[in-house]
């Protein structure tokens, strides 16, 4: 955690990038400057000033050399604020109501991304599992079954290695790794970075690999289109109702490694109604990455999904007359 | 823990509002959470008087002002309080619920100097 202003950002990586807002590391040529070194000039503070301009094409972030972007005035704030000019008889308490939702920083990147994949009629999912779940190795197979037809890119979140990564791109499609460090998801703020550097096609298939955790993911939005929880069948069919925001959140649901039922006790159809008491509406696909079963049907839903993204976001509409 | 990242949030939205409208202290922050919105309250105390250390809102006093949950029965027609996400309508026993009520996370008031 950065000691000065208090905030954990110094602990993201995206892979390859060095001294980005937010300390993170980003390979794309940019200057090595590291975030939080002895000059370290605080810019991640001014949230606003350049994350206005994030996720257009051109804008790169050249940190270099002098900072040259008026850190410092931000900064001076917080070490005059506190420590207070508290001059005598000035001092006069009032209320403001403010009413901000808590997420709304998250959630304007989140618009931000999800304006980019509009543009580019992309599809975006964020797969959510609990850490082992097989998250990587159903992306995988779903990859292979995909690439030939369709353009991919992979986005990573761990807190450390970027093993994952590596293991989507010997499937020959561009993958990015996030390493949060200490933090527990994913955030727009995050994705947003990596999108930059990985620059998907339009009309392709954006996969996010999101922290195994069942908890905390499920608070950020990330512009995704659908949010797709897997579970697998060793993890017991009480998973829903112990983990009820996670599954509340998901659009679709993956029941994975169905290949191992012959050896265990899970109970599906427990499974399934214990899901729909948290989400009534979700749909459920039964798949193992292993075996290959019922990974057409998960095919095919990715498909349509991809196509009902593009035709939400066709804006050249002739009027009918 | 993704607590202290909505502290962090907390944090930004406060030195934003500082020099938006003008105030160099915050005496109290008030926010509702609602009880289906993913927050362990605790853990959000904790992680607010840590991150709000040298910031505007350093020593703030934390109130958390706690909204019941409520959801639509689409058997009874009706509004239902809930207590969590699982719950059966009260008064039907049906799952067929959708929450109305309950996922708020907001900051309501500020009181500055």
């Amino acid at each position: 955690m950065c000691t000065v202003c208090g905030c954990s950002d110094g602990n993201v990586k995206i892979e390859g990038r060095a001294g980005e807002a937010k300390g993170a590391d980003i390979d794309a040529g940019a200057p090595q400057q590291g975030g939080h070194g002895p000059g370290h000039s605080h810019h991640h503070h001014d949230h606003s000033h350049h994350h206005h301009n994030h996720h257009g094409h051109g804008h790169h972030h050249d940190h270099g050399g002098g900072h040259d972007h008026g850190a410092g005035v931000d900064h001076h704030h917080y070490g005059a604020g506190a420590a207070g000019v508290s001059v005598a008889g000035v001092s006069q308490t009032r209320l403001i109501q403010i009413e901000q939702d808590i997420l709304a920083k998250n959630n304007a990147y989140a618009a931000a991304n999800r304006a980019v994949f509009a543009e580019r009629g992309m599809l975006a999912l964020n797969l959510l599992s609990s850490p082992g779940s097989g998250k990587t190795a159903l992306l995988v197979e779903t990859i292979k079954r995909l690439k030939d037809r369709f353009a991919i890119a992979v986005i990573e979140g761990d807190q450390q290695t970027s093993a994952d990564a590596a293991r989507i791109r010997e499937t020959g499609v561009p993958a990015i790794q996030i390493n949060t460090g200490k933090g527990c998801h994913l955030d727009g703020h995050m994705v947003g970075h990596a999108l930059e550097d990985l620059s998907p096609a339009p009309g392709s298939i954006l996969f996010i690999e999101n922290v195994g955790n069942l908890v905390c993911p499920a608070a950020f939005d990330l512009g995704e289109a659908y949010k797709v929880v897997i579970l697998s069948v060793t993890e017991g069919e009480d998973k829903p109702l112990k983990y009820p925001d996670m599954f509340a959140a998901a659009d679709l649901i993956l029941v994975n490694k169905i290949d191992l039922l012959p050896h265990l006790d899970f109970d599906i159809a427990q499974a399934v109604g214990n899901m729909r008491k948290v989400n009534p509406a979700v749909k459920v696909l039964e798949v193992s990455a292993r075996s290959g079963a019922g990974l057409e049907r998960w095919i095919a839903w990715i498909e349509a999904a991809l196509a009902l993204e593009k035709v939400s976001n066709e804006t050249t509409v002739t009027p009918a007359i | 823990m993704h607590e202290m990242s909505l502290c962090e949030s907390i944090r930004c939205t406060l030195e934003e509002q500082s020099r938006l409208q003008n105030f160099s202290r915050v005496a109290r922050v008030s926010l509702e959470v609602g009880p289906l919105s993913g927050v362990e309250v605790e853990a959000l105390r904790f992680g607010f008087d840590v991150v709000m250390r040298g910031s505007v809102a350093d020593g703030a006093k934390l109130e958390i002002i706690e909204c019941p949950a409520e959801a639509w029965c689409l058997q009874c027609a009706q509004i239902v309080a809930i207590a969590a996400r699982f719950d059966a309508c009260g008064v039907c026993g049906s799952y067929q619920l959708q929450v109305t009520a309950g996922e708020e996370l907001r900051i309501k008031e500020l009181e500055v100097e």
